[in-house]
């Protein structure tokens, strides 16, 4: 038994912080928050450059075949630089849905196109009621010799403007589909969403009569493709949540060393000690939940949704935690604007939010434990029908 | 990364398991005894028990075979408390001479310590106590009073100690004692070996809020012991007392996320008998979330267990997710119990002389017992300073 990342493992995650350090951790965040420049473009070059965009998808389409936990560590890393842009959107949970609907020519070639990092990607998924769900999935298709017609809302797509591609799970009569949309189709309006987390950028996707480009997956095949991708996205997501917490955890010890108020060093008084520990205690505890939900998902599929839900609840209580302790550590420095902090804070709440929050999670767990529900199949795209 | 035992590791698993199928003895109802009555009769039981475990080899598997141990790994020593919890066995009654003082006589005792003390710890023939904390030294151990003024080839020790486990069963204790006033602090202290037969000794049960008396105070009135009983040097007993805490570091947690686990499982178990509204309790959305945030806490605590096995089995030393472990379960279990009473209503504050209490009145008993938790063993507040101090190198507070 052996519960830590091999060497290869800690030599990508060496080459991950080098690549985000170059940029000052916060910095790149900061300019595109406030000037709205486009950082992200840069980023995603250098992104496409080390095949990360290709990271956990198969080597015959472009990609690296790395796995689960090689997709822990790179999150871990973007989220403790806070990277923008829309890698999350595109590779965990666009390319991850693209990678479990059959196998055919365009859905290859969609997956090409994002391992390659030419396409950007986005899963439209949220409705008006606001659930991560599908079984009130309202936006219907509509299917006729013209072919597929999009009509209705989708809400909080994230990186929806960006996207080249949008997938979007849908309705034809009772049976759920999976449709993709290409940039600028017709009838599509897409409106932001601006919320406390500006560096992850939420739209509402409004179609009318738009014209689906391909539809890649119909009735089971497309629910459960679509139930193990926002999986695969959410572990990703927990990943970034533990990395953003250790950087909050770090920057707070390193003041709390520095700053002096009454002759000493704030780290000094027991206050901020135990802030500061419960802080390691629960970046920790998040990590030792990540990593497993990772190498479950991997190694033991069956356990991988209780997992992973385990991380996104754990995940979601404590970095807000973190987040909240890291600024009250730093006193009033730590609520401007100036300081990097509050990125983190509000990725801290724009991540609980995200793919369900802690409540959310816990009564999946309820349902997997208390109800003795099976989860939803393995992740491994391998079981996905051809 | 592999989470999974290996082919080696199942093996001894599956080898001990079967011991403990075949041999763990039918009358042993897994429940503990609370009255002193049948106390005498429980230890008795459970040294018997103990013998039995060594005759097989099953007994301090973490020492080196020379001293009748079998060199186990941190890992395998990690599976024997598993499966001991597993199959809810009779404990090893002489837990601290296992776990503390033996590793600390290998570590720091004469050869002649060695050959007169570790063979009899095994085989449960003595029985050790802990001699620390004293009425006025609890968190700060070094202001401990206990004196031993040397006269000879003797010390002469008056002194009290308390929170003493095992104290009225013990023939042995190691204990901290001062025997240079003048010293400093932590500079004036001797690490021996007591013996609790000896005249002057006098142990009183401590009765605590749950009613039983796992403590004991111990008096020493002019108690002889010889020079020879000295662990280490005279006056270098602080080094000595804080190396056998460590001895235990590593596998600290291992049984306890057997424990939790069985007791969230019997908590959804009984969530689903329990009505409220005639609706089971299982449905309640609040009921849920509660229960569902114990589960997944104690998941991590298994996690992250599992990381410090492998973490120290590779350094030796826990890294940052071991430190937290204690400060992790001990408020866990406090919110668990919690949750219990809320889940069993009014029914959860009946006691084992209940005959309407739930489980035998165990939730009581547990919701009174987990208060301890956060005391025993480092309070929470001396465990979040020595996570600031010590991992993450903020200044000593005090």
């Amino acid at each position: 038994m052996e519960f830590d990342l091999t060497e290869t493992q800690k030599l990508f995650q060496r080459s991950a912080r080098e690549l985000f350090t170059q940029e000052l951790p916060g910095v790149l965040a900061r300019e595109t928050a406030e000037s709205n420049v486009d950082h992200s473009s840069k980023m995603w070059s250098h992104l496409q450059e080390q095949g990360w965009t290709g990271l956990i998808f198969p080597e015959e389409l472009g990609g690296q075949g790395l796995g689960m936990v090689e997709l822990a560590v790179a999150f871990e890393e973007m989220g403790r630089a806070l990277v923008p842009g829309p890698f999350l959107s595109t590779v965990p949970l666009a390319g991850a849905l693209i990678e479990r609907l059959p196998k055919n020519a365009h859905r290859d070639n969609y997956l090409k196109s994002i391992c390659d990092g030419t396409a950007k990607a986005t899963v439209a998924i949220m409705e008006d009621d606001a659930s991560w769900g599908l079984d009130s999935l309202a936006l219907t298709a509509s299917e006729s010799s013209d072919g597929v017609k999009l009509s209705g809302k989708k809400l909080f797509v994230t990186d929806a403007a960006e996207a080249d591609l949008i997938l979007v799970p849908a309705r034809i009569g009772t049976s759920h589909v999976v449709a993709v949309v290409k940039k600028g189709a017709s009838g599509t309006a897409i409106t932001p969403m601006p919320g406390i987390d500006s560096l992850r950028p939420l739209y509402q996707v409004v179609f009318e009569s738009t014209p689906a480009a391909d539809v890649l997956a119909r009735g089971d095949a497309a629910s459960s493709a679509l139930a193990q991708a926002v999986d695969v996205a959410t572990l990703a997501l927990a990943a970034e949540m533990v990395g953003g917490m250790q950087f909050v955890l770090d920057a707070t010890v390193e003041y709390a060393k520095t700053r002096k108020q009454f002759g000493k060093p704030i780290g000094q008084f027991q206050a901020i000690q135990h802030h500061c520990a419960d802080m390691l205690l629960m970046t920790e505890s998040a990590r030792s939940a990540v990593y497993y939900a990772a190498w479950a998902m991997e190694s033991e599929p069956e356990s991988g949704p209780l997992a992973v839900s385990v991380a996104k609840a754990y995940a979601s209580d404590s970095y807000r935690e973190v987040g909240n302790l890291g600024i009250q550590t730093h006193g009033g420095i730590g609520f401007t604007w100036d300081h990097e902090l509050h990125f983190y804070y509000k990725r801290a709440k724009s991540a609980e939010l995200l793919f369900g929050d802690a409540t959310y999670h816990r009564e999946r767990i309820a349902k997997l434990v208390i109800d003795g529900q099976t989860a939803t199949v393995g992740l491994r795209a391998a079981d996905a029908a051809d | 990364m592999d989470l999974n035992l290996t082919p080696e590791e199942r093996q001894f698993r599956d080898e001990f398991r079967a011991w403990l199928k075949t041999n763990i003895p039918a009358e042993w109802s897994g429940l503990d005894a609370r009255e002193p009555e049948s106390a005498r009769e429980r230890f008795e039981f459970l040294r018997a028990w103990q013998k039995k475990m060594a005759d097989a080899g099953w007994v301090g598997i973490h020492w080196p075979k020379e001293y009748g141990g079998r060199g186990a790994s941190l890992i395998q020593q990690t599976i024997f408390i598993e499966e001991m919890a597993r199959a809810q066995a009779p404990p090893l009654v002489n837990v601290l001479g296992l776990s503390l003082l033996g590793p600390t006589l290998i570590a720091f005792g004469t050869p002649e310590q060695k050959s007169r003390y570790l063979h009899k710890i095994l085989n449960a023939e003595e029985i050790w106590c802990q001699g620390y904390s004293e009425p006025n030294a609890g968190s700060d151990l070094a202001a401990l009073r206990t004196e031993g003024k040397q006269e000879g080839d003797h010390f002469i020790v008056n002194g009290q100690k308390t929170w003493t486990s095992f104290g009225h069963m013990a023939d042995w204790c190691f204990g901290v004692v001062r025997t240079d006033p003048e010293a400093p602090k932590h500079k004036g202290l001797t690490y021996m070996l007591i013996d609790m037969h000896c005249p002057g000794v006098s142990v009183r049960p401590l009765k605590q809020m749950t009613g039983e008396s796992e403590f004991n105070e111990v008096f020493f009135e002019n108690v002889k012991v010889p020079v020879s009983n000295v662990v280490g040097k005279t006056n270098g007993g602080w080094d000595i007392a804080i190396a056998t805490l460590m001895f235990e570091r590593g596998t600290l947690g291992a049984s306890l996320q057997i424990t939790f686990k069985r007791q969230i499982d019997r908590l959804i178990e009984l969530s689903r008998k329990i009505k409220r509204k005639g609706r089971p309790a299982s449905e309640d959305p609040v009921i849920r979330q509660k229960l569902a945030q114990i589960y997944a806490e104690i998941e991590v605590f298994r996690l992250n267990q599992m990381r410090t096995v492998t973490r120290m089995s590779k350094t030796g030393v826990p890294g940052a997710e071991g430190s937290i472990q204690k400060l992790f379960w001990s408020e866990m279990n406090q919110r668990m119990q919690q949750v219990a009473m809320e889940l069993l209503g009014p029914w959860g504050q009946l006691n084992h002389d209940s005959p309407h209490a739930i489980d035998g009145g165990q939730w009581a008993h547990h919701y009174l017992r987990s208060r301890g938790n956060t005391i025993e063993a480092g309070t929470s507040e001396i465990q979040r300073n020595i996570i600031g101090h010590f991992v993450l190198g903020l200044p000593r507070s005090y």
